[in-house]
């Protein structure tokens, strides 16, 4: 059977060039025309910033409107102990490590996952943890750890995989945890950043969440909120929207991605997310210890805790404290005014999440923006 | 004695003895058949006409060794033969070394000897000599082959990055990324329905039938590793020229851009292994197209970018919706994302 | 930070679906979100189906021109 994607619409030039116009329109009428620093729109969501690069977004917006990029890249926010964590249990004996392709390369002090493979450690990309559990029952005589990394969209399949494995009675399989969560993260950066006037919201964590998760930054920390899909026109309507908002002085939650974001999310997701983890206080590289940002298995599934079980601990050890990620994040400052920019820090020895992303703000001003 | 369909290769196989040429005669003979070959002498005594030899190497470690569209073989005699032909060489004889496995089946080695030689065929060249060693079990990994290869380089051609120009047009011979998601999709046990197949072909008969069309060409190369993205930004580095393509206009399969889209993965990075690049002139553009489009191995042909004296050394892309992205050389592999 | 995939479910075998993807098809577990039929279109992300997705593009369409105001340019 073959159809032509509904959402094929959504990328389509002629509906993208008038919803550029439209947003030329807004930008070009009162007050935003006056405004002395360009309206200042952040996105929170790694997907989010790989769209705006691809379809070269950032080109067909006017003068007066920027668009940074938030910490939402969960593989850039992982610490280098959680990852030398990660390679210390993957290099040990009988343990088949499986892990998104994302955190592959991603280098820490003791060289990146795919550096602890050449040297014998046993990883396994892979593209879900049902893979994973599906490692494990077939290899009886290995233990067998997944690298849970994700956001809330991601969490409940690990949850799920995790209630599947206990329901087949799978005994070598376990997680190590280092699932992350947006609010905490959000408020912590946002209540103090002056310099961002709106925030464009992830839309497949709010296809799980419920757009509702969002509700805060409306109202606790008064800012325009759209939450948007990842096609051109999806990203483009968010925009305009933000952009009216601003125009008229309000500051509400709305849904874009109305195909698939609502008010509440998907309450089986939810559930059996709350029914395998607890609310944990997180590390986040380049922004420091966050509370109640990350999650931990509850204590009727910690016989799953790969940390546990091998007894292989997060160091917490503490980063380079000159890395000033999150005044970049915040928009704070530009990726050019860091002093580790290009000397210390860069996308082959990166310190702080912004360059670890190849889409982050201090990777793309790497890449694009020196001379 | 004959070597038998359900027989494993053993260590002896490659000692140089009884076994040894019963490999020989059993497998390679019948299916590289040619009078060079057929002599087993000490080195191939191969005639050719002409002044300058061109020469090329390459070794074939592929996983999975079998997938969808062939196997190691095509691509050991397509690599070979092709890196030839994109040096503007008419290739004409091929060497193949093989180090195997013990315990590797007979039957997979029939099938990949098969495969070479029909690819061979299909390229006009003659694997002339050979050499197999065969290894302990565990010490590689099932087989990995090498081909050497040369041909004859017509007397007027020279092709290379340095004749660029402004204006140039870049051609690519079809569709991208079809081997290299089909060997994903193998590797990574991707239950792709339909089977996407590797596009691996010898690409001599087309490159001869591009090269009369458009003399003034200035070079040409398979975009294998590192896929279209890899070669361009080779050629744009280090020169005063930059590379500008068309989103819009670069081919893609609509189930392989699918599989990249479910693998976050970009075409553009994606190997091909029967497929070609060239540069060629503004005013020679159409006609090296149509040549393309008329030949078996270049339907989806397509003109995708040009050559421009801006951003120089660097390769840009413009989008469907007026915008510009840069397309950066890689470090490494492209890996599939999920986040 | 999500890639998810929007498809339609093609067939259902208790637990998971085969979902296609235009010219793809690849299977999905359902625990998530049960209570589907072939013929859905849902969003698939890491090997789940964790949303149905509206396929009525029209509507979404219509109410986002007249908040955005694009028909107010002409």
């Amino acid at each position: 059977m073959t159809f032509t994607k509904p959402e094929q619409y959504r990328r389509d030039p002629k509906l993208v060039a008038e919803l550029q116009a439209v947003i030329n329109k807004i930008a070009q009428s009162e007050p935003l025309k006056n405004r002395e620093v360009p309206v200042t729109i952040m996105e929170v969501c790694g997907t989010h910033t790989m769209s705006i690069y691809r379809y070269g977004l950032k080109d067909i917006l006017p003068q007066n409107v920027r668009l940074i990029s938030g910490p939402g890249c969960p593989v850039c926010v992982t610490t280098q102990s959680k990852l030398e964590q990660a390679i210390e249990i993957a290099s040990l004996p009988d343990v088949i490590f499986c892990t998104f392709g994302d955190m592959l390369r991603v280098p820490s002090a003791r060289g990146s996952l795919q550096d602890a493979m050449s040297e014998g450690a046993h990883v396994k990309m892979v593209h879900s943890p049902l893979e994973a559990l599906d490692i494990a029952i077939a290899n009886q005589d290995k233990q067998v750890v997944f690298f849970a990394i994700g956001f809330e969209t991601t969490i409940p399949t690990t949850a799920t995989t995790i209630e599947l494995a206990r329901e087949k009675g799978v005994e070598n399989f376990s997680i190590l945890c280092a699932h992350k969560t947006m609010p905490q993260a959000m408020r912590a950066l946002l209540s103090s950043a002056v310099h961002v006037d709106a925030l464009l919201c992830p839309g497949h964590v709010s296809a799980v969440t419920g757009a509702s998760l969002f509700d805060f930054v409306a109202e606790e920390l008064h800012k325009p909120a759209v939450v948007a899909g990842f096609e051109p026109a999806d990203i483009m309507s968010a925009i305009a929207m933000l952009l009216n908002q601003i125009a008229k002085g309000e500051s509400k939650l709305e849904i874009a991605y109305r195909r698939s974001v609502h008010w509440e999310g998907n309450a089986y997701a939810l559930a059996v997310t709350d029914r395998v983890f607890e609310a944990a206080d997180a590390d986040w590289r380049g922004l420091g210890m966050i509370p109640d940002s990350g999650l931990d298995l509850r204590s009727a599934y910690k016989d799953m805790d790969a940390a546990q079980s091998f007894k292989i601990y997060d160091t917490h050890r503490s980063e380079d404290s000159a890395c000033r990620c999150g005044e970049v994040l915040r928009g704070e400052i530009t990726p050019d005014a860091c002093p580790l920019m290009g000397d210390i820090c860069s996308p082959l020895s990166p310190v702080g999440a912004c360059m670890v992303s190849s889409e982050g703000s201090c990777a793309a001003y790497y890449k694009y923006g020196r001379k | 004695m004959t070597i038998k369909d359900n027989d494993k290769i053993l260590l002896a196989h490659g000692s140089g003895g009884r076994l040894y040429h019963q490999l020989v005669e059993d497998v390679f003979l019948p299916h590289f058949q040619n009078p060079m070959l057929a002599d087993l002498g000490d080195s191939a005594i191969c005639p050719f006409v002409g002044d300058k030899l061109a020469m090329t190497t390459d070794s074939f470690v592929v996983q999975p060794l079998f997938f969808p569209g062939g196997n190691i073989g095509e691509l050991a005699v397509c690599g070979t033969v092709n890196d030839l032909a994109m040096s503007g060489a008419r290739p004409l004889y091929l060497s193949v070394g093989m180090i195997i496995e013990a315990g590797f089946a007979v039957s997979d080695l029939l099938r990949i000897v098969s495969a070479m030689a029909e690819k061979a065929a299909q390229a006009g060249v003659m694997i002339v000599t050979g050499d197999t060693k065969v290894v302990g079990a565990g010490q590689c990994d099932g087989i990995y082959i090498n081909t050497a290869g040369v041909g004859v380089v017509e007397p007027d051609r020279d092709l290379s990055k340095r004749k660029m120009q402004v204006g140039d047009m870049i051609i690519v011979s079809g569709t991208l990324a079809d081997h290299g998601i089909a060997v994903m999709a193998a590797r990574e046990n991707l239950a792709l329905d339909p089977p996407i197949k590797s596009d691996a072909a010898p690409l001599n008969t087309l490159a001869e039938a591009l090269l009369l069309a458009a003399p003034g060409i200035k070079v040409m190369r398979d975009p294998t590793r590192g896929g279209v993205a890899t070669t361009l930004n080779e050629w744009a580095q280090g020169s005063d020229l930059g590379i500008l393509l068309n989103e819009e206009a670069i081919p893609v399969a609509p189930e392989v851009a699918s599989a990249c889209e479910l693998l976050g993965l970009d075409p553009l990075y994606v190997a091909n292994e029967g497929k070609l690049l060239a540069v060629v002139p503004k005013e020679e553009s159409e006609a090296a197209l149509k040549a393309l489009l008329a030949h078996p191995l270049g339907k989806n042909a397509a003109i995708i970018g040009s050559m421009t004296g801006e951003h120089s050394g660097k390769v840009y892309l413009s989008t469907p919706y007026g915008g510009l992205r840069m397309v950066d050389m890689l470090t490494g592999e492209q890996l599939p994302r999920i986040c | 930070m999500c890639l998810a995939i929007a498809g339609i479910i093609s067939e259902i075998n208790g637990d998971t679906a085969k979902i296609n993807y235009g010219s793809i098809t690849k299977e999905a577990n359902l625990r998530l979100f049960p209570d589907l039929q072939v013929g859905d279109y849902v969003l698939v992300h890491a090997g789940f189906v964790i949303q149905q997705v509206s396929a009525d593009e029209g509507e979404e369409i219509m109410e986002l021109d007249k908040e955005i105001g694009l028909h107010d340019l002409y």
